[in-house]
Parts: C-alpha cells; sequence; structure tokens
C-alpha cells in the first residue's frame, strides 16, 4: 500500500494545465515543420509559418498557444496498490484545474448548465477518466480540449457488413464535413468497436499517442496510413483554406464489441492538441 | 499581395477586397462572440440600440484569455464563425461591414454580405499569442458578466487577416480546396 496525499495530484494537475496550453508538443512541431516543406498552397505554407512562429511565442512568453484553453480532459491511471489519502481525489483534480486556470491566466471556457450557460469562473468541474490499474503508481495525463474541434467530432454506428471500407468512408466523411472549422491540420482520433461510448473515449485516448507512432496491429497502421494519404488528397488544407496539410495522424484504437455492431467514433483535435503526462 | 487598411471600413474600401487579399488591418474592432450576439440580436428585436455603433465597424469572432498583470489582453485568436450565422445578418443589415474569425459561413450569411457590401476576413485558428501582440488597447464596453465573451472594443495594428469571402461572394474556402484536391 502507497499512500499519496491529494496536495500531490492538485499540485502536479496545476502545473500540468499551465504546460499543457503553453508548449506545443515536440512530435506535433517537427511534423508540421516537415509538412510546411512540401505544402504547395502560398497561402497554406503561410499559416503553416505562423503556427509555428505562434507555438515559438506561447513557450517563450508562457500564453496560452490558443485562447481555448478548452475543458479539462484529465485521464487518471490509478494503480490499485494506492492509498489516496486527504480528500476525495475528484475534488483535489477539480481544485488543480481550478489553481492552473487560474495562475495560468487560462480562459474559463465552461457552463454549468448546457442550456442556461452561466460560467462556472474557473474552468471546473473537469472531465475525468478514471482507470484502475495494476501497481503503485498513478499516471495523469492533462488533455485540454477545445471545442473548434471538438464540435466537428462523430460517432457512426455502423453494421457489421460496412466492414474496413465502411469504417474507412465514415472517418473520410466527419473528416471532410469538419473542413476548415476544426483548424487543420488536425490531428484525428478513431475509436472502433465497443459501445457508444467506449468508441469515443477510445477515439480522445488516441488523440494523445505521439504523432508518427502507428498501431501496433498491421492491418489498422495500414488504415491509418491510408486514411491520413486520403484525408490529405481531400484539399482542405491548413485553416480550411486549401493545401496538402488537412491532417498530421490518423490514430485508431479498436476495442471488441457486439455481434451486431460496428460503431466508429471520430474526435477531431486541432493542431494544438495538448497533453501533459506525468507519473506520480 | 498585402493590402494595409484601417477602419472603419467604408463600402469602398469594402468594394476594393477580393477574395485571396492578404490585409494588415488597423484601427478599432469590436469583440462578439455566441453570448453576447444573442444579447444584441434580442436587443435589436425589443427596439433597442446595440452597444456600439455598427456601421461600418468591424467585428473580430474572439473570447481572450485573460491578460497577465502589465499585459493588454491574453491570447486571442479567432473562434469558429458558423454559430454565429444566425445572428449576422441582423447585423449586416444594420451597417457592419467586416467580421473576422475562422471556418465557412452559411448561404444566408453570404447573401446579406453580397446584398450589404461586407466582407469577411479569416485569422489564423491557433495563432492566438502572436494575434495577441497586435493588439494595443482593449476595453469591455458591454456585457462584462459574459467574461470572455463580453463585447471588448480593441484596437490594433497590423493584424494579419486574409479576405475569405468577399463582397461578391467569391468564397476561398470553396475555391481553394478544389485546386489542392487529388481524386
Amino acid at each position: 500500500m502507497r499512500e499519496i496525499s491529494v496536495n500531490l495530484i492538485t499540485k502536479e494537475i496545476k502545473e500540468m494545465c499551465i504546460e499543457a496550453n503553453c508548449y506545443v508538443s515536440k512530435d506535433i512541431l517537427d511534423t508540421i515543420k516537415e509538412y510546411k516543406n512540401k505544402e504547395e498552397s502560398p497561402i497554406g505554407k503561410d499559416i503553416l509559418e505562423q503556427i509555428q512562429q505562434n507555438a515559438e511565442i506561447a513557450k517563450n512568453k508562457m500564453m496560452p498557444m490558443c485562447q481555448d484553453t478548452g475543458m479539462a480532459v484529465i485521464f487518471c491511471e490509478i494503480g490499485q496498490d494506492v492509498h489516496i489519502t486527504g480528500a476525495s481525489i475528484t475534488d483535489a483534480i477539480n481544485e488543480g484545474v481550478r489553481q492552473g486556470y487560474e495562475e495560468g491566466y487560462l480562459r474559463k471556457s465552461v457552463v454549468k448548465d448546457p442550456f442556461f450557460r452561466e460560467n462556472t469562473k474557473d474552468n471546473t468541474p473537469a472531465i475525468i477518466h478514471y482507470d484502475i490499474v495494476e501497481g503503485d503508481k498513478i499516471k495523469i495525463t492533462v488533455a485540454p480540449k477545445g471545442f473548434g474541434s471538438e464540435n466537428m467530432s462523430k460517432i457512426a454506428m455502423l453494421k457489421p457488413a460496412d466492414g474496413i471500407e465502411g469504417a474507412k468512408k465514415a472517418i473520410l466523411n466527419i473528416v471532410e464535413q469538419a473542413g476548415g472549422n476544426a483548424c487543420p491540420p488536425m490531428i484525428v482520433g478513431v475509436g472502433i468497436g465497443g459501445t457508444f461510448e467506449k468508441a469515443a473515449f477510445l477515439a480522445k485516448k488516441a488523440l494523445l499517442r505521439p504523432v508518427g507512432n502507428y498501431s501496433s496491429k498491421e492491418y489498422i497502421k495500414d488504415m491509418e496510413e491510408e486514411l491520413l494519404d486520403k484525408i490529405n488528397k481531400l484539399g482542405i488544407g491548413p485553416g480550411g483554406l486549401g493545401g496538402r496539410t488537412t491532417a498530421l495522424a490518423v490514430n485508431i484504437e479498436t476495442y471488441p464489441t457486439h455481434i451486431a455492431g460496428l460503431p466508429v467514433a471520430v474526435n477531431i483535435s486541432c493542431h494544438a492538441t495538448r497533453h501533459s503526462t506525468r507519473i506520480i | 499581395m498585402t493590402v494595409e487598411i484601417s477602419t472603419p471600413l467604408t463600402e469602398e474600401k469594402v468594394k476594393d477586397l477580393k477574395a485571396g487579399d492578404k490585409v494588415l488591418l488597423s484601427g478599432v474592432l469590436y469583440t462578439s462572440r455566441d453570448a453576447a450576439h444573442k444579447r444584441m440580436v434580442k436587443q435589436l428585436e425589443k427596439g433597442g440600440e446595440l452597444p456600439f455603433d455598427v456601421k461600418d465597424s468591424v467585428i473580430y469572432y474572439v473570447g481572450p484569455s485573460p491578460a497577465k498583470e502589465g499585459e493588454i489582453i491574453g491570447s486571442a485568436g479567432p473562434t469558429t464563425s458558423y454559430r454565429m450565422d444566425p445572428y449576422a445578418p441582423y447585423l449586416l443589415d444594420r451597417g457592419l461591414k467586416g467580421m473576422i474569425g475562422k471556418g465557412d459561413r452559411s448561404k444566408d450569411v453570404i447573401e446579406s454580405m453580397i446584398k450589404n457590401k461586407a466582407v469577411y476576413f479569416a485569422a489564423v485558428g491557433g495563432a492566438a499569442a502572436l494575434l495577441a501582440d497586435k493588439i494595443k488597447k482593449v476595453e469591455v464596453i458591454a456585457y462584462d458578466d459574459l467574461g470572455t465573451e463580453a463585447v471588448r472594443k480593441m484596437e490594433v495594428k497590423d493584424l494579419p487577416v486574409v479576405v475569405v469571402i468577399d463582397s461578391e461572394g467569391n468564397n476561398l474556402y470553396e475555391t481553394e480546396k478544389n485546386k489542392y484536391k487529388i481524386i
């Protein structure tokens, strides 16, 4: 039994909220540089250049790279040999978000009720996904999610007969509909299988994968490569203003599913795709 | 080709702007997103006034992050414009001449832009720290309770934007995609 105080969790979350919002991850920056060099559209190239400059300014000034500092989506893998002490872990996580969004001058973008829409003023509640794993550590990932891209995400409940081709078609269709609204170049997270909500969760988790890492399943890797190629042939381009850089990656996660189902969830993320991970 | 223009955005200036023009925009902008647009249109429907003189004005669809001590504003990139589509024609009919955001607009909005001779600019989504640097003065002028969604009067210098839909309805979101599409 290893004891971990909630105070430590609050502190780590606070720091990760700020970090994730101010530093564009290296894998994304490297990939943008690679695509900029081969982008044929002059407007597209210019936009990618602005994105790169923006990342530099954000890092140097410790400012958020995007004003939409998102809803705080948090993945918390708790080792089953951990005993959390002090207070409720959920409260501690939300306190970490509260502090991070205040001290980091991050935007408070959460409303209490989906219809009455009064701002909660502290960017809580966070969206927390807990998982119990083996061991005595807690692995926390803070992945702020902006809603320009989130709003373009969809689920297609396909039938088994639709198969791989049907899934590819559905994914391509959803990305094409997103167009410029999701601030391309995008990162496309896909969850296939499970149930309605499991597929969506997998799609979000898929966004955490470093750009350039493919699925360990050969046939899924083929799908990822083919879809990335097809998406970049749609012509949508950076900012939706035309070009060959529409997506930086397509990451597909799969899960066992029901004999009557083929859920395909697509969670679109923009070129920020922020995430920070720490292990306590 | 890059053009430098300043507000107020008169009809003459609008007519000269063509889809594809890179613009460095200076002068006064008013910020407004979903919540403020809803309130403003409600005001108009009740026969009331807008919180600013909309004639020949430019609205920037932005909800900035908070300013640090000593800074004028936090990060301030564009939000997705289609959410303001239900409201835009009301303002265009009353003299709004420019909108800055990102993403395509509805047919109704484009028709209203053609009718009212207005132009739609895109700023780079996610280049929010870079864009903030071009903002020289900010004050909240309405709906303070909306926080980031309040209406702010901003003074900008050389804000880099692109004319994506001009007053004749030419639309880069339609034309450019086809140039780079590979079937």
